[in-house]
């Protein structure tokens, strides 16, 4: 091989390694988790009485609101191999505020705004923690998931603040007029495109990648590492905060202990939906999927008359299934890696 | 390489296979344990109960579900129960909206909050599922009915004849009660004054203590109680944790058998000082009877028998015809008494 640029040598050098372009489309783990959770929709119209109804569809997309909206600043950060468990903790106190704020005679919009800042300071929080002083994020943020909620049943009690106003409540659970999808799903959407953008169309986004797969050699090509995390935990406390305003018109209800619990759904949807706890790998829509699949799997279930013990066991199996079929497929891909390379170091051989 | 590719798709394959045999199984339970009458759900004319205690594993709801799914085998219909592993009201919604995706004919709640399942519930009823709340009520506005396990007056009438009865009718007795500011503790024990002084004239009320709901402070009030009131003759506390420390304080104290004691317990806290002589009776509902009584309300209701409005009468089977109060609520009846007799029969 001489110094020059073969490009067509170099070409089929690379389609040694890669899959052909349709492989790369139709085989991947978001693929898979999309086509699974059409697997899934499919089977329960068919098995599961009245899961083909309307009123399924907007109970649905109700009750995984919270968890769609918190996995997308999750899945960002699950990027860059770092973590938030506080983000349900967050959820518990803003809903606390935006109750709090409420009794004392706020406007809802107002105490809403007001619940917003104080999750965003909370991200700041947890994004300082871990950028200025540098410790690990699962330490910090499990140290934040008990302080937030401590302060949230703190403030609150054991008591239960449920005189909100039926317009808002109201229209937490009103649908898009003529459909039976709920209204919430519009700010997702907004929210959903806005993080789709900023992570597979911009350097922003490309940075996570290369922050999550190398942390330093991604300093040493410019990206502030530090910086980057900072605002992406920002972003977590600000959507979270935003999901516990949403709760807590959902359910009327403002409480310290609402979503208790929260953090580990959201974990495990982004982790189903093919986002590597070790960074640098994952795509939103897959993300979604893993969360539509989640909930509409217990859905389905559910209606089945299937207990929610069996629930948790047959969700548990699923995660912990596509957790280590990802490691089996990336554990062949790097043995065919070496083989094609054994290959091609034995042809070279004989050639010379 | 096209071994290696194919063995990544049959990994694929095998993933999926799984997940589906997993959606197969749970829906073939299903099949199985629903039985044939609840295929389909168009039947509405058939009546098919859900039950949506507090939480699941605890004992007292287990008792009551025990009698509602008698009550819906007497009936004739389906009976299913439902709920959250942990008594919060945000994780019984869910269980709301499925009941009423399945178009279930009645759902019976305990309310883990009198409003936060509210709208969920009405909801449910807007797609014709009667709503009926038992032992923990929501706001009257959320449902068709309650059932009420007991009212005031018969908690204080059926402890003071509990306690007279014990004492011969005469003598000094005492009050081991809850915190000084509980309002349904002090409710009852108004009352009891007043049926004391109105028809049980040689009995003296001498004082009422708090053990604050503390199993150690109703423990400790119990000795100064009876270290204070040598002539004393009789404890009433009117709840759990007060009756089963001042039951343990006399178990293995001189007054045993001497000084009689009972109030509001649970069976299982009280067994072993019924069986050994300590505690001769106390009283609390039957969570198994006010389960059965809910059942045959809510078939009432679905049959379109009853609809809610005061007067309304419908039959309870064994229990007997119950008639629609003020505020859609049904009362259960006078507390039941547990005993040496009946308290093997129960289990909460």
């Amino acid at each position: 091989m001489t110094s020059a640029i073969d490009t067509e040598h170099g070409r089929r050098t690379y389609s040694a390694y890669a899959h052909p372009l349709w492989r790369r489309l139709l085989v991947t783990r978001e693929s898979a988790i999309i086509g699974l959770l059409f697997l899934v929709v499919i089977v329960a119209t068919f098995a599961v009485p009245n899961f083909d109804s309307p009123l399924t569809l907007t109970f649905l997309i109700r009750e995984i609101a919270p968890i769609l909206l918190i996995a997308l600043p999750m899945t960002l950060i699950i990027i860059t191999e770092e973590i938030d468990l506080s983000v349900a903790s967050i959820v518990g106190l803003s809903s606390v505020i935006t109750g709090l704020g409420v009794q004392a005679g706020w406007p809802l919009p107002f105490a809403a705004v007001v619940a917003i800042l104080v999750g965003t300071v909370a991200g700041s929080i947890n994004g300082a923690l871990v950028t200025f002083v540098g410790l690990p994020s699962l330490a910090v943020t499990i140290g934040t998931l008990a302080l937030f909620r401590g302060i949230a049943v703190g403030l609150l009690g054991t008591t239960a603040i449920s005189d909100f106003p039926e317009f808002w409540t109201d229209l937490t659970r009103m649908n898009i007029p003529g459909t039976p999808m709920p209204l919430i799903i519009v700010p997702f959407l907004v929210l959903a495109i806005i993080f789709g953008v900023l992570l597979h169309f911009t350097p922003f986004g490309r940075s996570l990648y290369a922050i999550g797969l190398n942390k330093e050699a991604a300093a040493f090509s410019g990206i502030n590492v530090g910086l980057t995390k900072f605002w992406l935990f920002v972003m977590s406390g600000a959507v979270s905060g935003y999901a516990g305003v949403y709760f807590t018109l959902l359910y009327n209800n403002a409480r310290g202990d609402n979503a208790t619990g929260l953090e580990l759904q959201i974990i495990a949807a982004v982790l189903l939906g093919g986002v590597s706890i070790f960074g640098g790998r994952g795509a939103l829509p897959g993300v979604i999927a893993g969360v539509l699949l989640i909930g509409t799997l217990s859905s389905a279930l559910r209606l089945a008359g299937v207990t929610s013990d069996i629930i948790n066991v047959i969700t548990g199996v699923l995660l912990v299934a596509s957790v280590v079929s990802a490691s089996f497929l990336a554990w062949l891909r790097t043995k065919r890696v070496a083989a094609i390379g054994r290959k091609k170091g034995r042809a070279e051989a004989s050639d010379g | 390489m096209f071994t290696l590719k194919r063995k990544r798709f049959g990994v694929g394959l095998a993933a999926i296979a799984a997940t589906t045999a997993l959606v197969f199984t749970g829906c073939a339970s299903d099949g199985s344990s629903d039985g044939g009458s609840s295929d389909g759900g168009d039947s509405s004319a058939d009546v098919s109960i859900t039950m949506l205690p507090k939480n699941l594993g605890n004992p007292y709801f287990d008792t009551s579900t025990g009698g509602a799914e008698e009550a819906v085998s007497e009936i004739g219909g389906t009976f299913e129960e439902v709920g959250p592993s942990e008594a919060s009201p945000t994780s019984q919604v869910q269980y709301i909206q499925t009941a009423a995706q399945q178009g279930v004919g009645g759902l019976i709640v305990s309310a883990n909050d009198p409003e936060a399942i509210c709208d969920a519930l009405d909801e449910a009823r807007s797609v014709g599922v009667k709503v009926v709340t038992f032992d923990s009520d929501t706001n009257p506005e959320c449902r068709d009915l309650f059932i009420n396990q007991a009212t005031a007056e018969g908690i204080a009438q059926v402890q003071v004849d509990l306690i007279t009865e014990q004492i011969g009718d005469e003598g000094q007795i005492a009050v081991l009660s809850a915190s000084a500011n509980a309002t349904n503790q002090n409710a009852w024990i108004e009352m009891m004054e007043a049926e004391l002084a109105a028809n049980h004239p040689n009995v003296e009320l001498v004082e009422i203590a708090y053990g604050d709901d503390d199993d150690q402070t109703s423990f400790d009030k119990t000795a100064a109680l009876l270290q204070t009131y040598p002539e004393l003759k009789g404890i009433v506390s009117p709840t759990t944790v007060g009756i089963a420390a001042a039951a343990r304080y006399l178990q293995t104290s001189e007054y045993k058998g001497e000084v009689a004691l009972t109030g509001l317990g649970t069976p299982n806290q009280m067994r072993e000082y019924v069986e050994d002589g300590t505690v001769t009776a106390f009283a609390l509902w039957n969570p198994a009877d006010l389960g059965y009584l809910a059942a045959y309300a809510t078939a009432a209701l679905i049959s379109g028998e009853i609809t809610g409005a005061e007067g309304d009468t419908f039959d309870a089977g064994t229990l007997g015809s119950y008639e629609v109060g003020a505020d859609a609520s049904v009362l259960l009846g006078d507390p039941y008494v547990f005993d040496a007799d009946n308290i093997g029969d129960f289990d909460f």
